[in-house]
């Protein structure tokens, strides 16, 4: 199987510990198998279905309403500065 | 009386004449003595209230639930209530608005009671990957209680609350519903909002009831369904009064019978009761048809592609930046990467490395279009189906509740247990759980009742009408 976990987790922005990697990479290498089945089937000619319902554009009207879930949700956050959400330096000055 | 022992008809008929608050103190007491056995609830707690429940002020009650104690599934969002996923990286997190479900269930004046435990983000047919603990089947327990509502499905089952809700991608309100023998319902995709509800296959989630009645499910139903404006996906359509379909009448009803439902692997106990459900049906004046769904074998395929995929997508926003979990870490990088690990089990990690590969620049084609693909072929069976017939009846869940620990290693054997109910979810047609008999070690047994888009009303029909003549309801765990 081509399954590259390292690579993949890095895609997914996630660390692994070294315990869980030699599992997930069988168990996926598993699921990876079991859907091959799919391959039986000739598919040519079916349009995919993305989603079930025939609704097209859902719009609605660009009105302002007042909330304050902004505010609410500054408050639960992990860490906040005024209005912002605070995150380690991105940019790193060597 | 015994006032945990009322359905949601009952307990609202008592609530109208006496005032909740008897209600909620003997449910109060009564989880309060089981959850710690069975882990249904992460809480319960009944002074959300925004008005008295004595007597005096009965007149103030708008609703038609008049303070009557629902519980729901710990992915839904309650303003200012603690929502976890069942998921150490949400842990702590309090939501800034109400699901839409749940402003529904407010106007409706209802109690939010429990949090009803799941399989941390509905990744699971088990309740057993919330990382808080699983739950346990009321019936037994040493036994799993289904999943992923499996806290929804076990406290219905336990009276510890009178309805709950329950959200299902692939099965997570009908198979703990069947497993626990209460009703679940699995709506139309778009007949229930999905605002508020935490995220996990976005073309495939609804939200829905689990009841200890066909008829508790309708009156919950006539208050969840409907457009909303905030939920791009809900469909704008009437919706009927469902408890006007509940008329004890299938003359004439034609019932499908779906041969890959009834194949090897399905346990002799669960085909033999949901064969003599159709006899019943056969009696009362239904006709019975064989039909064919040949693409159900691959549906558990599709799934694992395109629900694994939309899961990947949607749980990329825990991150650690906006809420939950945060690990400090030197930098961002580090930080989205290490909040990642610890916030997250082993099931969501698989699955959330499982989409992102089948996403992937060069697999897309040969994984997620496909899928998708195959989703039109599954789709076409159903509706070729209905053609001929207005539901169709099978098995919902190949076995009864199996132990705890059983399949928890090998996730092929998990995901299968979905196999007969993901493709309502692939078809977005409406389906639900009814209990339907015993095993003869005494676990409950479901059937699954399928029916074309919008159609829940000749669902609840055919529904209505087998459980009152069959009375399986009537029979509860012993936990006393």
């Amino acid at each position: 199987m081509e399954f590259n976990i390292d690579e993949v987790a890095q895609l997914a922005r996630l660390n692994l510990k070294a315990e869980e990697k030699a599992r997930l990479e069988r168990d996926l290498g598993a699921i990876l198998d079991y859907v091959k089945n799919l391959e039986k089937l000739d598919t040519e000619n079916v349009e995919p279905t993305s989603h079930v319902l025939d609704l097209e554009n859902v719009c609605r009207k660009d009105e302002a309403r007042s909330t304050d879930a902004a505010t609410k949700a500054l408050e639960h956050a992990p860490c906040a500065d005024g209005r912002f959400f605070k995150v380690p330096k991105i940019v790193q000055r060597d | 009386m015994d006032l945990i022992r009322f359905t949601l008809k009952e307990g609202v008929e008592f609530a109208k004449k006496e005032g909740a608050q008897p209600l909620l103190d003997a449910f109060t007491k009564r989880a309060a003595e089981l959850n710690p056995g069975i882990n249904a609830f992460l809480d319960f707690d009944n002074h959300i209230q925004p008005r008295r429940l004595d007597k005096s002020n009965l007149r103030g009650w708008s609703g038609s639930l008049y303070g009557a104690p629902v519980s729901s599934k710990d992915n839904i969002c309650i303003e200012g209530r603690e929502v976890t996923c069942a998921s150490r990286i949400l842990e702590k997190h309090v939501p800034p608005y109400d699901a839409t479900v749940i402003a529904k269930l407010k106007a409706a004046d209802a109690t939010l009671f429990g949090r009803c435990n799941m399989d941390e983000f509905a990744f699971g047919s088990s309740c057993e990957t919330s990382a808080f603990g699983p739950c346990k089947n009321p019936w037994d327990l040493t036994r799993v209680p289904g999943g992923s509502s499996g806290g929804s499905a076990a406290s219905v089952a336990a009276d510890m609350t009178l309805a709950a809700l329950g959200s299902d991608t692939g099965g997570s309100i009908r198979q703990p519903a069947a497993l626990c023998g209460v009703v679940g319902v699995k709506p139309t995709y778009g007949r229930v909002s999905r605002y508020g509800l935490i995220a996990f296959g976005s073309s495939f989630d609804q939200i829905g009831p689990v009841t200890k009645t066909v008829e508790d499910a309708a009156i919950l139903m006539n208050i969840l369904a409907g457009h909303d404006p905030k939920d791009s996906t809900s469909a704008p359509r009437p919706v009927p009064d469902f408890t006007q379909s509940l008329k004890r009448d299938v003359k004439g009803l034609k019932i499908g019978l779906p041969k890959e439902y009834f194949i090897e692997g399905i346990d002799p106990e669960v085909e033999k009761s949901v064969r003599a459900a159709a006899d019943l049906y056969r009696k009362l004046g239904a006709e019975l048809k064989p039909v064919s769904l040949p693409h159900t074998e691959y549906s558990v395929a599709v799934y694992c592609i395109v629900a694994v995929a939309e899961a990947s997508s949607n749980l990329s926003r825990f991150d650690g930046v906006e809420y939950g979990l945060r690990v400090p870490s030197k930098d961002l990088r580090e930080m989205y990467f290490e909040t990642r690990n610890q916030g997250f089990g082993q099931e969501t990690k698989r699955r959330i490395l499982l989409g992102t590969f089948v996403l992937s620049a060069g697999y897309y084609e040969a994984y997620y279009l496909k899928g998708q693909k195959v989703r039109t072929l599954i789709r076409r069976d159903f509706e070729k189906a209905f053609r001929e017939v207005d539901v169709i009846l099978s098995p919902t869940s190949p076995t009864p509740a199996f132990k705890l620990g059983e399949k928890a290693a090998d996730p092929i054997a998990m995901y299968l247990s979905d196999i007969f109910t993901v493709p309502a979810n692939i078809a977005g047609i409406p389906a639900m759980s009814v209990p339907c008999g015993f095993t003869s070690g005494g676990l409950p047994i479901g059937m699954q009742l399928m029916a074309r888009p919008f159609d829940e009303a000749t669902m609840f029909r055919a529904a209505y009408a087998f459980e009152q003549e069959a009375r399986v309801y009537k029979r509860k765990p012993k936990l006393d």
